[in-house]
């Protein structure tokens, strides 16, 4: 089947099998390598990307359901080479260790951020709840989407 | 993780899916439990009906003096509706307690009501709401309440070939609260208690209860809820009634909770819901 995207602004149009599941299609045939695979059943958030403005799990859907949609990875949210403001709170508040989760981490920060302009701890942690990290750096990681999201009011 | 190969077809009319499903095709909608299954074998269809562009099918809009919610409506569509907050706030504070955010922003109410999942949070709601359900097949549309709908474990009355297009919630006036005890991992409920109560002169004129997670499928306490009306609300009259909420059940027990430990969380469960509802009741 032919699918057509946009994702990080860019054209992709590719014939795919139904059964493709999207995060596949976004590092095999997008050669978008950012968003990970973790635990391939929905749990992990590894594979966070943003569907038509909504941060969902690209494991758990096809490809296909996602043509026509436009996408953003995390490849997509530096401007220029200048990071997006979640990105450099995550760096300046030391929101990650090994990485692995970090992608997915800064795409549902995001959401919370976009819906939510001072969300609290108890809010962040909330719209969390789809991500793990095994580095168990949480509270860093809240740290950084509560700096992302004052530097955002600013 | 591939699911084995299926077809794959994504009509944009209604009529045209119940077609594709009157032909033995099985229906996607946020895909939040069926992918998984597919993922893992559990499922197989060799046909899909991807629901995800019929613009017919998402709605969420007030009609004398109901809520009517279409199938592909998304949690977090009826988590954040200013109509479902307002004026049916218990299934909107169920909505907000399903899964994580990724979740709710694909999963739908229809797709979740078809599934029955035992451990889903909306046939809490949805049983203390006394709600309806509107399949529709190739015969037409059809109208249960919530009580038929659910049969038994990922069991409803929904024949082959026909889906579920519309929920719809009375507006709703009580006092209302959802109560779950979240699998960990899932954040599926091992037990989930929505309460509604109606309070007038200082008494209860109206308890609803709706159970899930307990027993393989979703239930309204009406021992408990008869228990309670009448009464004051006490706590007495609250622990009282929420002591009858699991009796008779047969109860499922697995690795993450026994039997006897699920009604033990009902009872309890019940009881913090009854509060928080009578709390919240004029």
């Amino acid at each position: 089947m032919k699918i057509h995207l946009t994702i990080n602004g860019k054209n992709y149009s590719h014939d795919v099998e139904p059964r493709l599941l999207l995060i596949h299609y976004l590092r095999e045939n997008a050669a978008l390598t950012g968003s990970h695979v973790g635990c391939e059943t929905s749990l992990c958030g590894a594979c966070t990307i943003e569907l038509d403005g909504k941060a969902v799990k690209s494991c758990t859907m096809f490809a296909v359901q996602a043509d026509g949609a436009k996408i953003t990875t995390i490849e997509g949210l530096a401007n220029d080479g200048k990071l997006h403001g979640v990105q450099e709170a995550f760096w300046n508040e030391h929101g990650l260790q090994c990485g692995f989760c970090t992608p997915g981490m800064i795409m549902a920060s995001k959401q919370i951020i976009d819906r939510n302009h001072a969300p609290s701890d108890a809010e962040i942690r909330h719209g969390l709840e789809g991500n793990l990290c095994r580095c168990t750096g949480y509270q860093h990681i809240v740290n950084a989407v509560k700096a992302a999201a004052a530097a955002a009011g600013k | 993780m591939f699911p084995q190969t299926f077809d794959y077809t994504a009509p944009t009319t209604l009529d045209e899916a119940v077609k594709l499903l009157g032909g033995g095709a099985k229906a996607l909608a946020g895909g939040m439990s069926l992918i998984p299954m597919m993922k893992l074998r559990l499922a197989s269809p060799e046909h899909l009906v991807d629901l995800g562009r019929i613009k017919e099918l998402n709605y969420i809009r007030e009609e004398s003096g109901a809520l009517h919610i279409g199938a592909t409506a998304t949690h977090y569509a009826v988590e954040s509706s200013p109509l479902v907050r307002t004026k049916c706030p218990l299934l909107a504070e169920t909505a907000a307690a399903i899964g994580d955010v990724q979740v709710r922003n694909m999963g739908t109410l229809g797709g979740a009501v078809a599934h029955a999942d035992p451990s889903a949070d909306y046939p809490a709601a949805l049983q203390a709401l006394e709600a309806k359900i509107v399949l529709r097949g190739a015969g037409g549309d059809r109208t249960v309440s919530a009580a038929e709908f659910f049969v038994d474990a990922f069991t409803t009355v929904l024949n082959e070939g026909e889906m579920v297009r519309e929920v719809i919630v009375p507006v709703d006036t009580s006092g209302v609260s959802y109560q779950k005890v979240p699998q960990p991992a899932s954040g599926f409920a091992m037990v989930g208690i929505a309460a509604r109560v109606k309070k007038a002169g200082g008494k209860v004129t109206e308890a609803r209860i709706g159970v899930t997670g307990l027993t393989n499928s979703s239930f309204r306490a009406t021992a408990a809820e008869k228990a309670l009306e009448g009464t004051n609300g006490s706590a007495a009259d609250i622990q009282k009634a929420a002591a009858l909420v699991a009796q008779g059940s047969d109860a499922n027990s697995d690795i993450h909770a026994s039997a006897d430990y699920r009604k033990h969380l009902a009872v309890v469960y019940t009881g913090r819901a009854l509060i928080a509802a009578m709390g919240r009741a004029q």
